[in-house]
């Protein structure tokens, strides 16, 4: 952790996606050779466009824009599971991503089952996921069926089970990617209460939604992006109203 | 630490391979076995009674390369599109995704383990002895494991970005297994083409293996040969997807 509490530093943060077309298979790849080097070296997204930002430890940090603003771009990099093509980036402490729905879980392996496999995919020991275990199953208030492969799971119990891995593992950093609107009113209450509880402990999250009415209540501070660039960067009732002004 | 959990991670991930193949299967272990034997049975009739082959207890010779070759085509095969299957987990989470090869592979050299038993049943029923160098046999496994891993990490990555190299595998694996002396011992290969089993690591494995259960005998030679091939196979391999893994999250 550094002095001045940042636990993310984004500086001039660029990020490019090649766009595979002729790349995809040797077979195409061979037969157009000039073109796919030529498309390779030119053809490029841009999803993040020189990016600078911090954030402080115990901010809980919303991010908004439209479809392909750049959103979960700022999230794969902070998880570190992409690489950006240019600038830098610091994360201090260990980063818990909220896996989608059924990322990292087997649908034949009991709901036990995948807990501890979770744990594991997401950075703890066997030995600190079985510490755990008990806390998860209890927030997910799937005890009886916890026993069941998974495939019988209706996905709001398998929003529940997923949600409820990643926010009981103790994490600096937690990146939560609109996997709030799942489950009935009464989990999603449960679910805000615990952030809430995690905001208090003093941890950094990264929040992305189009819920603009949940980004208001829970986010101390607001980034709207467009086009891979920052609009708008502050006080969260404000961000907001830019990007609702924005569409009219 | 970082050693604890990356040997937790493997064998919860092994663990998980291990479930998830046989809780559907009352048969389970049975179709490891029986999947090797079978072709044992088509090569049986095939070379020796209508070809009339002339090599001794030919069952016991074809299993003895048959079944260690099932675990490397098995997990070559596999590794094509084991990062494909899973896509959205290495677009989530930062997790080594090599260890998703380790277990794979680990997984199935378990498999190849587990049929051992069966060559131990055909060596009594033809009425050979036990070898002293079986104890070599751990030594043996854990060579081929590198190099299937090392085949492996390279297929996996590459196959994200070239997605039809999975055709390209299906075929050379092919071809491989009949330059392999599976169905044949090394000794009937012609002198101009024993190139091909000099270079071919796993031509070094199926004698090791062969010549252990068979022969009483440990040849030394095919491994370090076939050591020195795994190694550079591996450490291509490794390189290869060490250069590649910040591209998976983009591609998959």
């Amino acid at each position: 952790m550094k002095e001045n509490n940042v636990v993310i530093e984004f500086e001039n943060v660029t990020k490019y996606y090649p766009l595979y077309h002729t790349f995809i298979g040797i077979k195409n790849f061979l037969f157009n050779l000039p073109q796919a080097i030529y498309d390779l070296r030119t053809r490029k997204f841009c999803a993040l466009n020189k990016i600078s930002f911090n954030v402080f430890k115990g901010e809980t940090l919303g991010i908004i824009g439209r479809n392909g603003a750049g959103k979960s771009t700022i999230l794969g990099l902070i998880a570190g599971v992409l690489k950006p093509t240019n600038g830098k980036i610091n994360v201090y402490g260990n980063v818990v991503g909220l896996l989608e729905l059924q990322a990292g879980f087997h649908p034949d392996l009991t709901g036990y089952e995948n807990i501890i496999l979770n744990g594991i995919l997401l950075g703890l020991t066997r030995k600190e996921i079985l510490q755990k275990v008990d806390q998860i199953i209890e927030f997910s208030e799937l005890k009886n069926f916890i026993n069941q492969p998974i495939r019988t799971y209706s996905s709001g119990m398998l929003a529940r089970l997923g949600f409820s891995c990643a926010i009981n593992i103790d994490a600096d950093i937690i990146l939560i990617d609109e996997v709030l609107a799942v489950g009935d009113i009464e989990f999603q209450k449960k679910c805000y209460q615990k952030i809430e509880d995690i905001k208090k402990q003093n941890k950094t999250i990264v929040f992305v939604s189009h819920d603009l009415d949940a980004v208001k209540n829970l986010c101390s501070r607001v980034i709207l992006l467009d086009r891979g660039e920052i609009i708008k960067d502050g006080d969260p009732k404000e961000v907001v109203e830019v990007y609702k002004k924005s569409f009219t | 630490m970082k050693s604890r959990y990356y040997f937790d991670l493997i064998t919860e991930l092994v663990k998980k391979e291990l479930k998830v193949r046989y809780k559907n299967s009352v048969l389970g272990y049975l179709w490891s076995v029986l999947s090797p034997l079978a072709s044992a049975i088509v090569f049986f009739i095939a070379f020796k009674i209508v070809i009339k082959l002339k090599i001794e207890n030919y069952v016991l010779f074809l299993i003895s390369g048959l079944f260690c070759w099932q675990w490397f085509v098995n997990s070559v095969l596999a590794s094509s599109n084991l990062f494909l299957n899973n896509a959205s987990l290495i677009k989530k989470v930062n997790f080594p995704r090599d260890s998703l090869v380790y277990s794979m592979v680990l997984s199935d050299a378990l498999h190849f383990v587990l049929t051992i038993p069966v060559i131990f049943l055909f060596i009594v029923i033809y009425k050979q002895k036990f070898s002293v160098y079986l104890l070599f046999l751990p030594f043996v496994i854990l060579a081929q494991f590198f190099l299937i891993s090392g085949i492996s990490l390279i297929i996996s990555s590459i196959n994200l970005f070239f997605r039809d190299l999975e055709r390209l595998v299906l075929i050379f694996t092919n071809l491989l297994f009949y330059l392999t002396p599976i169905i044949y011992p090394e000794s009937m290969v012609p002198q101009k083409y024993k190139v091909f089993i000099y270079f071919n690591p796993m031509a070094h494995f199926v004698i090791l293996y062969r010549n252990i259960f068979l022969n009483n005998r440990f040849e030394y030679q095919n491994f370090v040969i076939g050591s020195l091939i795994t190694l550079a196979i591996f450490f291509v391999g490794y390189k290869i997807y060490k250069s590649l893994q910040w591209k998976f999250a983009e591609i998959v």
